[in-house]
This record gives C-alpha cells, structure tokens and sequence, in this order.
C-alpha cells in the first residue's frame, strides 16, 4: 500500500479547517501533545502537522488567489528517514507511512534540515521532532465505523478538497482523481518520490473587467458618473 | 539556516583538534629531518584531544533530547551523522593506543605496526573530518552545501588550523624549523583557494524556484500570507537571513583574519629566533576568520523550505 493524500487546490477554500482538525485530533493522539508556546501572548507558536499558506498565481487581471494546505507528503524516497542517526525515523513497509519514534528521538533536527516540505517540526518542550502520522490511529481503528476511518483533515473539509487512499491501487479514488485531473507532486526534481499529489485548479472564463470607454461621449459620462458618485 | 552556536564551536574546534593529530600522527610515521621528541608527540595528541572532546561535548548542546544521543550510532549504513558519531567515538581507543605506545617510548618511524598505527590514527581523524562535513553536504534541501566543495572545506580548514597549531607547539615546547612553519602557511592558501571556489561555486541561483515547490510551472506565483503570525519552528530555523551588505563583509573578515593575515605573519614574521608569540598571532587570528567562516557556512544557506515562506528562488 502507499497511503497518501489529494489536495484539489481547485476547491480548498484556505479555512484551515483541516489544521485545526488536525491539531484537535493529534495533540491527543499517538505523538502528541502538539505544544503550543505562549498560546495567549503576543507571539503565540507552537507544533503543527499541518499549515496553510496563501499564494497568488499568475498576474492581473489573470490572476488567482489559491489556498495552499501542506503536511507531510509521506515520500517514497524520504531523505529525512535516510538521514536519521537514532532509527527514531522510519517508513512503514505496510503503508508507506513516516512516522517518528518519539522515545528513540535525540532532536538533532537533521530530519527537519533533509525535508523540503517543512513538515517536520521540533517540540521544545518534549524535545523531539514531531510530523504528521496521516492519523495512523485513526485510519486502522476498527471501533470507528468504516467511513469515518479517514485523517481528520480529510473528515473535517467543509469544500471536500482533500482525499485519502491508497496510490497503488489504480482504481483508488486518489489515483482516480490524480489521474484524470493532473495531480502534482511538490519539488520533484529533488528526487524524494513525494506521494501526496495537488490537484491544479480548473481552467474558469476569466471575468470580464472594467474598462475606460474611448468614445468621447462615454468618456464624459463616465466623468460625470464619478463625480457625482463622490 | 540558523547559526547555532554549538554547532559551529563544534565543527571549528573538533575539526582543528582532528587536523592536529592527522598532521601529528602521520608526521611522527616518518623520518623526517625535524623529528619529533616524544614529548612533544604527547603535547600536541594532548591538545588534540582536548579540543576535538571539548567539540564534541558542544555539540551535544545541539540536541534538544540529550538523554537519548547514545542512540545515534545506530543508523551507520544511511545516515552521515551517525558515521560521524561512531567514527569519533571509535577513533578514542585507537588514538588512545598510539599516544600509550609513544608515552612508552615507541618510536612510529622505527616499527613497522607503529608505523601502521600513527598512518591509521592520522586517516582515521581526516575521516572523521569528511564525515561531518558530508552531514551538510548530503542534505539536497540546500543547494549551498550539496557539493562536493563542503567536505573537501572542512578538511582543508581543519588540516589549515592544525599545521598552524603544529608549528605553534612544536615552538613551544622547543623549536620548530622554518620549513615546517612553511609548510603550514601552504596550508592556508590552499584552504583559502578551496574557500574562494566554494564563495562563487554558491554565487549563481540554481536550486528550486517557488514554481517547482507550488507545481505551477507556467505561472509567476508569489506568497500572499504565509497563515502565521509569530514565527514558526520553520521560519526560526530556516528563515535566518542578514543582509547581503553585511554577508559580503564578514565573507572579507573570514578572508582576512582566516587566510591573509595568517600567512602575512607566517611570511613576514618568521624569524632566525623564538616564532612562538608570531605563531601565536597567526594561530588567533585563523580560529577567529574561520569562526566567521563557518558562521558564514550557515548564514548564507537557504534551505528550500524558505519557497514556502515567500522566497522565488533557493
């Protein structure tokens, strides 16, 4: 199996819904707590599995704002496994799946300098690297129902943009969507083998802008319009 | 990347310890015009040794779980951290072997096994050397030190500060021939040459761009909001920039007090009398530029997570 996610960055919204989720469920999951430093004060930080950033595409007026959710894309090749001294990093031979084990964890940060993702991020507190588990305590829990036994980004989506299943399956929803909607994967050219794959945003007709009229008679209208509108 | 202390410490120190028992250990295998006193094969193991242990014991600051460092010789067949670890750990016992044998009156240069053992000490510590330094030099995420030039740097300075050590306490502890001392301003110029390279080899952008790292490679793309406002893990470890005014300065602090001084007071200072305060000067001033060396190692690498945090281009 190679289990990994579909971001549709055609749907996601940029709510961080999935982040929060995220954090509610793993801070009392297997690698957690998700420390939270000063989480009342002025510089409030603290663990995440899971951050969204904002970008814009293109210039205008062909431009895009689209929403940007990262977590860990679980690679086939996974340098920050590679690079670790402890074994506390390893890979899953069952599901692909990186995980950290936190009582063989010294917190050099090495993991953390292999990744091109940033999704590794130290616990001061604990003083071990923490990363997303693609809630592996959740997904084999057999007193979930069925439909329920997903990540808890995947569950909580209110745009339904993130999917989970198991790329090696080509009929699996994700290599189905991945497939026919052109799937990215993140920095190939780094050779990491990422697995989670982004689904670029539709091609929509732009929508028309405003223009300044030429005709004269426009011209004049369009003056007055906008200094009776002040 | 964040300049941690520890680290540089680390790195600077141990790798002037490792080069002053390589040049040590392989200087006594032979017979050369100038030998060595075994007393004097004993000061220079003994400072070695306290240098590369005082690194060593630095860097485990580096660690935000101490407690479970002894671990990390366990992943020898992948990781370069735990090579170096174990290469330094079992470079202990073998350096531990030959200083008993010259404290014993061994003369390397007589016996064959001797021989052998001073040979192996002294590869054993440019090993180790080449092992830290591929620790940075393997990591593909930052295209400043994913060269070869990385490990070659930290064996050149390292060898660089332990011939000026060399010469230093060979005066000190009775005298040191005008060739030797020689020799160690080469050293220097061929660490500063290395270092030169490596300054344009990191010169020109060429790793990832904010393209490939968001997959949209036809479009311009820029970071609207990066979704935090304090600073992150990320951004406190990767995002540490200073002003490329002030990089190209303290690039020509490290030229300075790293190379040109040194080999200036080697060549100008060296005298028929006692060289040891001339030595001294030289041996300063290098530790000093090559502190700002390897400051500069890690102020001007760019890891590529900074794509995600706004950077175009790593």
């Amino acid at each position: 199996m190679k289990l990994g996610l579909v971001v549709d960055l055609d749907t996601c919204v940029g709510c961080n819904a999935c982040a929060v989720a995220c954090k509610q469920w793993n801070t009392s999951g297997t690698t957690g707590p998700l420390t939270d430093l000063e989480p009342y004060g002025k510089d409030p930080t603290g663990v995440w599995f899971n951050r969204i950033r904002n970008y814009e595409l293109g210039d205008y007026p062909e431009n895009k704002t689209v929403h940007f959710p990262m977590s860990c894309m679980h690679c086939e090749d996974a340098a920050c496994v590679t690079v670790c001294p402890t074994g506390a990093s390893y890979k899953r031979e069952e599901d692909g799946i990186v995980l950290v084990d936190q009582d063989k964890c010294m917190g050099c940060n090495l993991c953390a300098w292999a990744c091109p993702y940033g999704a590794r991020e130290l616990d001061p507190e604990e003083g071990v690297m923490k990363k997303c588990t693609l809630c592996v305590d959740r997904i084999y829990d057999e007193a979930l129902p069925e439909d329920e036994r997903q990540p808890a980004c995947v569950m909580t989506c209110p745009a339904h943009a993130r999917f989970f299943g198991d790329f090696d399956d080509p009929n699996s929803e994700v290599s189905r969507l991945s497939r026919e909607r052109g799937g990215e994967h993140l920095m190939p050219e780094l050779g990491y083998k990422p697995v989670n794959t982004y689904l670029p945003p539709r091609n929509k007709t732009n929508i028309p802008t405003y223009k300044n009229e030429t005709n004269p008679i426009e011209k004049v209208k369009d003056w007055v319009n906008r200094l009776v509108a002040r | 990347m964040h300049p941690a202390f520890s680290v540089i410490f680390f790195t600077v120190t141990s790798g002037a310890g490792y080069g002053l028992i390589a040049i040590t250990a392989i200087y006594s295998a032979f017979d050369f015009s100038q030998p060595m006193t075994g007393e004097q094969t004993l000061l220079l193991s003994a400072v070695a040794l306290v240098l590369i242990t005082s690194g060593l014991i630095s860097s485990t600051f580096h660690l935000a779980n101490p407690k479970n460092a002894w671990r990390a010789f366990s992943r020898v067949r992948t990781s370069w951290l735990a090579r170096e670890g174990l290469l330094a750990i079992l470079f202990y016992p073998i350096v531990m072997l030959y200083v008993y044998l010259v404290w014993r009156g061994v003369d390397a240069s007589n016996s064959t096994a001797m021989t052998a053992l001073a040979l192996l000490t002294g590869v054993w510590a440019i090993v180790t050397v080449f092992s830290t330094g591929m620790i940075y030099a393997s990591l593909k995420t930052i295209r400043q030190w994913n060269n070869a030039l990385t490990p070659v740097n930290y064996i050149s300075l390292g060898l660089m500060l332990g011939g000026l050590l060399f010469s230093l306490l060979l005066s000190l502890s009775g005298d040191v021939s005008a060739n030797l001392t020689m020799v160690a301003s080469y050293m220097v110029v061929i660490a500063a040459t290395i270092k030169i390279v490596y300054f344009f080899w990191i010169g020109a952008p060429a790793g990832p761009t904010i393209n490939t790292a968001t997959s949209f490679t036809s479009r311009t793309v820029r970071l609207l909001d990066v979704g935090h406002t304090a600073g992150t893990f990320l951004t406190d470890e990767f995002g540490y920039q200073v002003a490329r005014d002030r990089l190209v300065a303290l690039r020509w602090v490290a030229m300075v007090l790293g190379f040109i001084l040194p080999s200036l007071i080697v060549w100008f200072g060296l005298g028929e009398g006692d060289n040891t305060l001339m030595l001294a000067a030289a041996v300063i001033s290098a530790f000093a530029g090559v502190a700002v060396e390897r400051w500069l190692f890690f102020a001007e690498a760019r890891h590529v997570v900074n794509l995600y945090h706004g950077a175009q281009q790593c």
